[in-house]
């Protein structure tokens, strides 16, 4: 019997919560509550480049936009982290389908030189528009979130929670995206977009939907790094940050949703284990992501691929 | 006027012209055959009727005469209720076989986004009927039970019966069939034509394009035949078998 994923969530997400109480070192937290954004953001990639096959280059972008949005919204407006949150994931979200809907219909390497070439515009904007993005050197000053007249400080215990509850639902919703109608056209495209628009599939419309929802989550994140970090800077959102979440994606199996996770965790945590190495740790790092792809190149979780030509 | 009425439809790509002046119709729950040497414009045809391929001239008509197909995309001409298979093989791989059917299922489900999100009673509602109509059509197909397997990992001939049972989802009221026996055995093709037929009763009128004559001509009530783009006979098998320009296409001049 398969367990119902309204069921996997707590079953996964559970022990999590318990790492407060057992582990209060504030370094480890730290990690951990980066490392859940990471997940987030591995997660909404994922609806993108593992369920619909869009190959987005510039992720990082849409997380910067939520960054921002939610940055801008605090400093210029006094909107609170709670309206800024939802906000940052609309902007990300229009972003989305302002890129999506004239690069949408060019299909693979474009596409993905597309998303490339708008993760670097966006964040040259980011470097040179002073005037409302403080250029290099950030907005500083963002306001972190207040719970029920609950103060988030320094401390990363609530912002662990924040992440948490946020990969919680997101999952839960993935879920349910991924068990219905649009869930099936997804994967369909994804399969062979010709077949799925001769099965009455609209593929532009429900790619577009992909990207939008891909994005929404990516602002959500931005939201929240903003809020944690006070400041945002363009240089949190650069290309190398696109490509590592790409590579979560991958290593945990494209398309699976936990897969997702648990390579964010994997690719997340890894680096700080092998702090030890010292100087050595980004080629273990690298030797590690190799030796994966040759070993089990369809990812942690993904399935193997169905046997290919028959005819 | 009939269900399915191509006038004059021609399509060039570049310097080939695949289709010149087709013109013929299929009425409705009729069985019929497209049959010609390779190269003939077949597959092309097919493209052009399902909106893959913009058509230069002509028209195709729908449902007497009540819908223009030609300038629709796929997923519109699918609408309309014409649904197709592929020559070669475009089942979805990676779902499971009743995944692939419920994909069939798109069109004619109401259920979006929010729907999926909230899990709204319309939804839990059109997801049991998917599922068990899907499991239905299934059964029609002769697949019965394996409706959680890979569809990939299915035998070539059964995911054939896969992209039947994912087009008939659809509800459709034509069905193109682009070489629906080849690559099969005596027996499998015999199953397959008595496939072909208990469609036809259900209502359903099949265009379908064969190689294998000895499949098409019982099967059909009229076979069109095309060569170089052009229709070069239209009429019962009887007919078509003797017709010495259909001879000579196929076996060359004597």
């Amino acid at each position: 019997m398969r367990l119902s994923y309204s069921r996997q969530v707590p079953l996964f997400l559970l022990p999590f919560a318990l790492i407060p109480l057992v582990d209060q070192n504030t370094y480890h937290l730290d990690v951990l509550t980066s490392v859940g954004i990471y997940v987030l953001l591995a997660m909404g990639l994922n609806v993108a480049v593992g369920l619909t096959g869009l190959l987005n280059l510039g992720y990082a972008a849409f997380f910067g936009i939520g960054a921002y949005a939610y940055a801008l919204a605090n400093l210029h407006w006094g909107w609170p982290f709670w309206m800024g949150l939802p906000l940052a994931g609309l902007v990300s979200m229009l972003f989305g389908f302002l890129i999506g809907m004239p690069s949408i219909r060019v299909r693979g390497d474009y596409l993905a030189i597309t998303t490339l070439g708008f993760g670097e515009i966006t964040r040259i904007a980011f470097n040179n528009l002073d005037a409302w993005t403080g250029g290099p050197n950030g907005l500083l000053g963002i306001a972190r979130p207040v719970f029920f007249g609950y103060k988030f400080s320094v401390n990363p215990t609530p912002y662990f929670y924040l992440v948490l509850v946020l990969i919680a639902l997101t999952a839960f919703l993935l879920f349910r995206l991924c068990d219905s109608k649009i869930g099936r056209a997804l994967v369909a495209i994804r399969e062979d977009e010709l077949a799925a628009s001769c099965m009455g599939v609209p593929a532009l419309h429900v790619k577009l939907v992909a990207f939008g929802i891909s994005s929404f989550i990516a602002g959500i994140a931005g939201a929240v790094f903003a809020s944690k970090q006070t400041i945002v800077t363009p240089d949190s959102f650069d290309f190398v940050l696109s490509v590592l979440l790409l590579a979560m994606v991958v290593l945990g199996g494209m398309g699976n949703i936990w897969g997702a996770a648990l390579g964010a965790l994997a690719l997340g945590v890894l680096p700080e284990l092998l702090r030890g190495f010292a100087t050595y740790r980004m080629l273990i790092f690298g030797g590690l992501m190799i030796l994966m792809m040759i070993f089990r190149p369809q990812g942690l979780l993904g399935k193997k691929e169905a046997a290919s030509g028959t005819s | 006027m009939a269900l399915l009425e191509v006038r004059s439809v021609s399509k060039r790509f570049g310097g080939v012209q695949a289709l010149k002046q087709v013109t013929f119709s299929v009425e409705r729950g009729q069985i019929v055959g497209l049959i010609g040497p390779n190269g003939a414009g077949k597959t092309s045809f097919f493209n052009c009727v399902t909106g893959l391929v913009p058509i230069d001239e002509g028209q195709i008509l729908f449902d007497d005469g009540s819908e223009t197909l030609n300038g629709l995309p796929a997923h519109r001409v699918l609408e309309k209720g014409v649904a197709r298979t592929f020559q070669n093989l475009r089942i979805f791989r990676n779902m499971t076989v009743l995944e692939n059917v419920a994909v069939g299922f798109h069109a004619r489900t109401r259920s979006g986004l929010w729907d999926a999100f909230a899990r709204t009673p319309f939804f839990r509602e059109e997801e049991k009927h998917i599922r068990q109509k899907s499991l239905e059509f299934l059964k029609f197909i002769g697949l019965e039970g394996l409706d959680g397997e890979v569809a990939g990992n299915l035998s070539y001939g059964s995911q054939k019966r896969v992209e039947i049972a994912r087009a008939l989802a659809s509800d459709p009221k034509l069905l193109l069939l682009d070489e629906p026996v080849a690559g099969m055995n005596p027996s499998e093709k015999e199953e397959l034509s008595s496939l072909v037929r208990r469609i036809r009763e259900r209502g359903v009128a099949v265009l379908l394009i064969e190689h294998d004559m000895r499949v098409v001509m019982p099967l059909s009530e009229k076979v069109v035949v095309m060569d170089e783009g052009m229709m070069i006979a239209e009429g019962p098998p009887q007919k078509i078998k003797n017709d010495a320009r259909v001879v000579r296409a196929y076996l060359g001049e004597a």
